[in-house]
């Protein structure tokens, strides 16, 4: 008899690791890096948020390695990430300052800085477009850039917050401004009770379906959060690093685009209400998973029986890498573990093996 | 080894910080010490906290093995050996007294551990109160308070209703009389090995992010009640069908055409050399 449960483990991975490419070479047709970041590019953010690493060509590349898997795309970010010497941290960054693609509030119909529709899927038909399976990309690309040649450009500038007048007539509180270093849950384990920080970096880097599922429980009814939306805003932002030889100066190295989002709900103030507000920020245009993360924000301020107002329950189980893991891990053998179990089993029903 | 990556993949400012952690965890047998777990190429509950021991540790002369439900060729085992070769260029062995670092998943090998050796053991859930409370705010605090009845009472409830105490595997020990500690998911037919052993045993749980130890020398001891003594896992009657052995823990298997059981020693290397000194 032969190794029976333990032989043959090398070559099969090998095997299997060369099966992958079968799957991945279905066609002669290539789809470059260009492509995948530019017509996927809703994909690449999320992969990009989720692994907490800005890298459109490395996120492209990653979801064109895995078959378009948005957690093997994640893995293999966050994996690459770890091998990276940290040599800066960018100063804190004003968003006020956003270089404003789109900005909307659902509190107010009339906004200081105006209303910006922007690009949103929000208001389309989803009705499967027939023509897109033909369409010439070619053609689509000038005729977009000729389009936007024609237009009038004007300046958008920046725009201050909903939330400053709310804040100004004292319905919201207002805090000083507190640039203390955040916790770093990437350098360290999460401790609970979490620092704020600490819970909005969680929830940034999170899986988007699992906090918008969070989110949608505590809107449904598990939870105390209703919130209006007071300001969704997409743009980019403007990265700089201190200069090493002088530190009130400091170097620009670049942009990225985040959504912002604060939302608003009713909270206790003694015998009086106030608004409290809910933050959300996000790589890239991700917009369900800003505003569920600044419900969650809020619901985590809540004391409560419901899961999201318990703070392990929430920042614990959402990390793509963390939850995929382990639920894959249970592939692996067990048989050392189950054999305990069926040994245990076996004598409570007496007779086995005592 | 690829050289596009650092010598044992993370940063060197990464493996100390985890070696620092380490050294806690040695100074204070039973432990959970908290550290900034890192990403690896491997999947989280794969094994990633024993993985970032051993590669915090890992060093030139070292020679390694590698073994998963206590075989070196389980699938497991011979992917990480595979990533370690491709970040360093150690040797590697199966021979469990040649190896000066031995990372497991599950098992202890049957062989005894010399203090020239470390066994680092992979972690699914590092925190024995779990089973009676989920919250890590809640179990540190115990932890801190000795407040251990909660355990105690799972395992007398245990008694009362089955007559036995029903944990298979992953069954807590008492380090050093002071912290109650998880042994990772190895059978109880191992615990014993983990008391006043030569070696160091190092548990890294990655997704977790604890790192815990026991040193050697130190007194661990599997919870039991004075007149319900601890009981491992038997196998009266059975041995090992290519060695004979009967003091190993034993896999049970299913002939494939005959579907008749019979047993073979889960530690693939102990059965070997065994049966080269028949």
């Amino acid at each position: 008899m032969a190794y029976v449960a333990v032989s043959g483990g090398k070559e099969a991975i090998e095997e299997s690791i060369k099966l992958l490419d079968f799957y991945r070479s279905g066609t002669k047709n290539d789809i470059d890096l260009i492509a995948i970041e530019n017509r996927m590019s809703l994909l690449v953010d999320r992969v990009m948020s989720e692994a907490g690493l800005y890298s459109k060509t490395y996120a492209s590349l990653a979801l064109k390695q895995c078959e378009g898997s948005i957690e093997e795309a994640v893995f293999l970010l966050r994996a690459y990430r770890s091998t990276l010497t940290r040599n800066y941290y960018t100063s804190v960054v004003n968003t006020d300052n956003m270089r404003i693609t789109r900005r909307i509030s659902a509190a107010f119909k009339d906004i200081l800085g105006g209303q910006i529709l922007g690009a949103t899927y929000d208001y389309t038909h989803r009705l499967i477009n027939f023509d897109i399976e033909n369409e010439d990309s070619k053609e689509l690309f000038d005729e977009v850039r000729r389009n936007l040649e024609s237009q009038q450009i004007e300046e958008i500038s920046p725009c201050p917050r909903v939330s400053n007048e709310l804040k100004a007539e004292g319905l919201i509180d207002s805090f000083k401004i507190d640039n203390q270093r955040p916790y770093d849950v990437t350098e360290n384990m999460l401790e609970f009770p979490s620092r704020r920080s600490a819970r909005l970096q969680t929830l940034s880097r999170a899986d988007t379906g699992f906090i918008s599922g969070l989110a949608y429980s505590s809107l449904r009814g598990f939870g105390q959060v209703h919130p209006t939306v007071g300001e969704l805003r997409s743009g980019y932002i403007e990265l700089e690093v201190p200069y090493l030889f002088d530190s009130s100066e400091s170097i620009y190295i670049g942009e990225i685009l985040i959504t912002e989002v604060e939302c608003f709900s009713e909270a206790d103030d003694g015998d009086k209400l106030k608004l409290a507000v809910g933050y959300g920020a996000v790589f890239g245009r991700n917009e369900n998973k800003a505003i569920a993360m600044a419900v969650l924000d809020r619901e985590l301020e809540n004391t409560g029986p419901n899961p999201t107002q318990n703070e392990e329950f929430v920042l614990m189980h959402g990390d793509s890498l963390e939850m995929n893991g382990f639920i894959s891990h249970l592939k692996l053998p067990h048989y050392v573990t189950f054999q305990s179990k069926l040994d245990i089993v076996r004598k409570t029903r007496g007779g086995y093996n005592e | 080894m690829n050289s596009n990556y650092n010598f044992a993949f993370l940063d060197e400012g990464s493996k100390r910080e985890i070696r620092r952690s380490i050294l806690k965890a040695v100074a204070i047998p039973g432990y959970q010490v908290p550290f900034g777990s890192r990403e690896l190429p491997i999947g989280r509950g794969w094994g990633t906290g024993g993985i970032q021991l051993t590669l915090s540790l890992i060093g030139q002369d070292d020679i390694l093995k590698v073994i998963d439900q206590g075989s070196d060729e389980s699938v497991n085992a011979v992917n990480i050996k595979k990533f370690v070769g491709l970040c360093t260029d150690v040797l590697t062995t199966t021979k469990t007294n040649e190896a000066t670092l031995i990372q497991t998943r599950h098992r202890i090998p049957e062989v005894k551990l010399n203090n020239n050796q470390i066994l680092v053991l992979q972690v699914p859930l590092p925190e024995p109160l779990r089973r009676v409370e989920p919250r890590e705010e809640i179990t540190k605090k115990m932890h801190a308070e000795t407040d251990y009845a909660p355990i105690w009472l799972q395992l007398y409830e245990s008694i009362i209703k089955y007559k036995k105490v029903t944990i298979s595997s992953e069954y807590p020990c008492m380090v050093e009389g002071r912290y109650i500690m998880n042994p990772s998911p190895i059978p109880k037919f191992d615990n014993e090995k983990l008391n006043k052993s030569e070696c160091l045993y190092l548990f890294g749980a990655g997704r977790e992010k604890k790192i815990y130890a026991i040193p050697p020398y130190t007194e661990v001891v599997s919870l039991a009640f004075d007149d319900v003594p601890f009981e491992k896992e038997s196998f009266k009657g059975k041995k090992c069908c290519l060695c004979g052995s009967k003091n190993t823990y034993l896999d049970e298997m299913f002939d494939n055409i005959t579907g008749a059981v019979f047993y073979q020693c889960s530690d693939t290397s102990y059965c070997k050399e065994v049966l080269e000194c028949i």
